[in-house]
């Protein structure tokens, strides 16, 4: 589904990437670990189009085509979705409102008729069920007055509701308590099929315990020095990231 | 003969038939007029060389030398479309400059409540309210356009409401500009007085039926009387070639509250002066306002609230969205007395420029005399923001739309305290175009 190869980015003039190589496959989930700094939030933004950085080396593909190519709204009707690590506030729009606005963006896209309000209504009543997430929010500006917790379920409502092939999710495990934690993997979870895959960005192992990743791949100074399983993740908790550090200086 | 004469000489034998054809009215409506032509005489328009003009040239008003409208009914279809939907059975139509009997309505005003044509005040059994305060807030001062108002006083209207009154539905004035009477000029005067611990929604409307090139000079006064409430707002959305030149000045006396809302969509060049006086302990206002201007319009927002006594409170919130070649200017004082302890003021203008071609002249000003106050002020121009922009982009919403949701977001606070639906609908429409229709459909 996803080929990354050979990715080098710069963001005002700075390489924050470095090389970077990763193949996805469809119903895959992937954990891009690492210290701060080390790139893993410019590769999410980069996959959704960000406009701060530039790709100066290398190939994006998304389903064989050249996805760099397509602008962040193409993308993202074409399947890709970037949960943010920090959610926007849109005043003056209704949660329902936006998600209706984005869904039937989508489905236009496809060649599908556009849903009313009242037909959106019930898809945005079941899907919202996922996330736990209260009814009250849906007529409330989007993320506008939200909670932290609050907007990075909402992030995983938009999910639910676009049906994306491809979700990166930016760091939604940080700053979340242990209840908003679970609520919002077992929505990943229930969204999981065998048809999308899901790349989890996250500096912390404790959300790998709710959404078992394929594979983890450890990120430092843009480029990936490590890839495991799981059991990646729990030697990172115990170690810390100084010997990937030490590995790699010694490398 | 210099510029300056020629100029102001233009108006003198429109204003002798003016005259003329008024007698009849009081004889201190006539002094009125003739003082205040004398006054616009030696004034002239102003010149880009004075500070309160410096951004605004009236140049071409001065040039065009629009004369007075002819005072005769023109016919006019669609008049409804301009009518708020809540002030179907509670208002006036004027139809260049005319009152307009047919298009108005006062079924939802109550006995009580005097709502009059002014040309029918100047000359009926109620000269005593309008001898008490017409032009006494805009009689004496040195803007030449509020002089030259006066001068050919006549068209517009009276309202008084008594103590203790509550009009329900909202009273409209439309100010509609027809075909047929381009580079003309009407000059709309409006009183109201509010009684002591009465309430009034006014809706003020400027328009126009097509692309018409006019010049409205308008003059509204307004008494707040103890502890009364006057909701005021003023949508201008004239012909995309006419100048609009107002002022809205008000009295607001003890406990009493007026809360203006301005609406500023249309005109080539449009300038609106407001002055606010807190003259009584405890007096507040709201003056806030939108003005949404595209290529090659100008608009100018000139305010000052004027606290003169202890505890008054004024809240001023401006925002503005530039689109294409256009230019704004917003000059926002707010003046506190000595003897003006406790006073509670804030202002803020926000600009949002949609294109690199457009500019914004904010300046905000602060006069303060005394130590117990609480004062800020804050003014911004800025674009919109990448960070957002690219949010709802990677939702799949198309780059325009996603614009359109981020500037109506801006306009937002300000929409959302108009409680009238039909004025609401008519900026969702202006700002978010077939986004509105696309968020009900």
């Amino acid at each position: 589904m996803l080929e990354i190869r050979d990715l080098h980015a710069t963001v005002d003039g700075k390489e924050i990437l470095r090389g970077i190589n990763l193949s996805i496959k469809k119903g895959e989930i992937h954990a891009i670990m690492g210290p701060n700094g080390s790139g893993k939030s410019t590769l999410a933004k980069i996959l959704a189009g960000h406009p701060a950085y530039e790709v100066t080396q290398g190939e994006v593909l998304f389903e064989g085509r050249n996805l760099l190519e397509l602008e962040p709204d193409e993308r993202a009707r074409e399947g890709v979705f970037l949960a943010f690590q920090y959610p926007v506030e849109v005043p003056g729009v209704s949660n329902a409102q936006f998600l209706r606005l984005a869904y039937n963006e989508k489905r236009k896209h496809l060649g599908e008729e556009e849903l009313d309000p009242l037909e959106f209504k019930d898809l945005l009543a079941e899907r919202a069920k996922v996330v736990e997430m209260d009814a009250g929010l849906m007529s409330r500006s989007v993320n506008e007055g939200f909670s932290g917790g609050e907007k990075k379920r909402n992030e995983i409502l938009q999910m639910a509701v676009l049906e994306p092939k491809l979700a990166v999710l930016d760091e939604t495990d940080s700053g979340l308590d242990i209840d908003a934690l679970r609520i919002v993997s077992e929505g990943v979870n229930k969204l999981r099929t065998p048809e999308n895959a899901v790349v989890l960005v996250t500096h912390y192992q404790r959300l790998l315990n709710y959404i078992i990743p394929d594979q983890v791949h450890v990120l430092y100074k843009g480029r990936i020095v490590r890839t495991g399983g799981k059991e990646l993740a729990l030697e990172l908790e115990e170690k810390g990231y100084d010997w990937i550090k030490e590995a790699a200086a010694g490398a | 003969m210099s510029q300056a004469v020629k100029e102001k000489s233009i108006y003198a034998d429109a204003f002798r038939e003016f005259a003329a054809a008024r007698a009849g009215e009081p004889a201190w409506v006539e002094r009125l007029r003739e003082g205040a032509f004398e006054r616009f005489e030696e004034l002239g328009f102003p010149t880009t060389d004075e500070e309160d003009w410096k951004y605004t040239n009236v140049a071409p008003i001065a040039r065009k030398a629009f004369m007075p409208a002819a005072p005769d009914q023109v016919e006019v279809v669609g008049v409804e479309t301009f009518v708020s939907a809540e002030a179907r059975r509670s208002r006036l139509v004027f139809v260049n400059g005319v009152y307009s009997p047919e298009h108005s309505a006062r079924e939802a005003i109550p006995s009580k409540v005097l709502v009059e044509e002014l040309g029918a005040a100047l000359t009926g059994e109620h000269g005593e309210v309008l001898w008490n305060h017409l032009g006494r807030l805009s009689g004496e001062g040195d803007d030449a356009f509020d002089a030259l108002n006066t001068a050919f006083l006549g068209s517009g209207a009276l309202i008084r409401v008594p103590a203790g009154v509550v009009v329900e539905a909202p009273v409209q004035l439309l100010f509609l500009t027809a075909p047929g009477e381009t580079e003309s000029a009407t000059f709309p005067r409006v009183l109201v007085v509010a009684e002591r611990d009465s309430r009034l929604d006014l809706i003020e409307t400027y328009a126009a039926v097509d692309d018409s090139e006019y010049f409205t000079d308008a003059v509204v006064e307004v008494f707040v009387g103890e502890g009364a409430g006057v909701t005021h707002y003023k949508v201008q959305d004239e012909a995309g070639g006419a100048y609009h030149v107002a002022s809205t000045r008000a009295e607001v006396s003890k406990d009493a509250v007026y809360d203006l809302t301005t609406v500023t969509l249309g005109a080539r060049l449009s300038r609106h002066d407001i002055e606010v006086v807190l003259t009584s302990p405890g007096a507040s206002c709201h003056v806030d306002g939108l003005y949404l201007v595209g290529d090659g319009q100008h608009t100018d927002t000139h305010s000052l609230i004027d606290h003169r006594e202890p505890n008054g409170a004024s809240r001023q919130n401006y925002k503005g969205i530039l689109d294409g070649k256009s230019r704004a200017v917003f000059n926002g004082r707010v003046y506190v007395h000595a003897g003006a302890h406790g006073t509670d003021a804030q202002q803020s203008n926000k600009n949002l420029l949609l294109s690199t071609d457009a500019r914004v002249d904010t300046k905000p000003q602060l006069e303060i005399y005394n130590d117990d106050v609480k004062c800020a002020h804050g003014a911004t121009v800025g674009q919109l923001e990448e960070e957002e922009l690219f949010y709802l982009l990677s939702r799949g919403l198309h780059r325009d739309l996603a614009r359109n949701l981020l500037t109506y977001g801006f306009a937002e606070e300000i929409v959302k305290k108009i409680k009238f639906d039909s004025i609401r609908a008519q900026l969702d429409e202006a700002i978010l175009n077939r986004l509105h229709a696309r968020l009900e459909a």
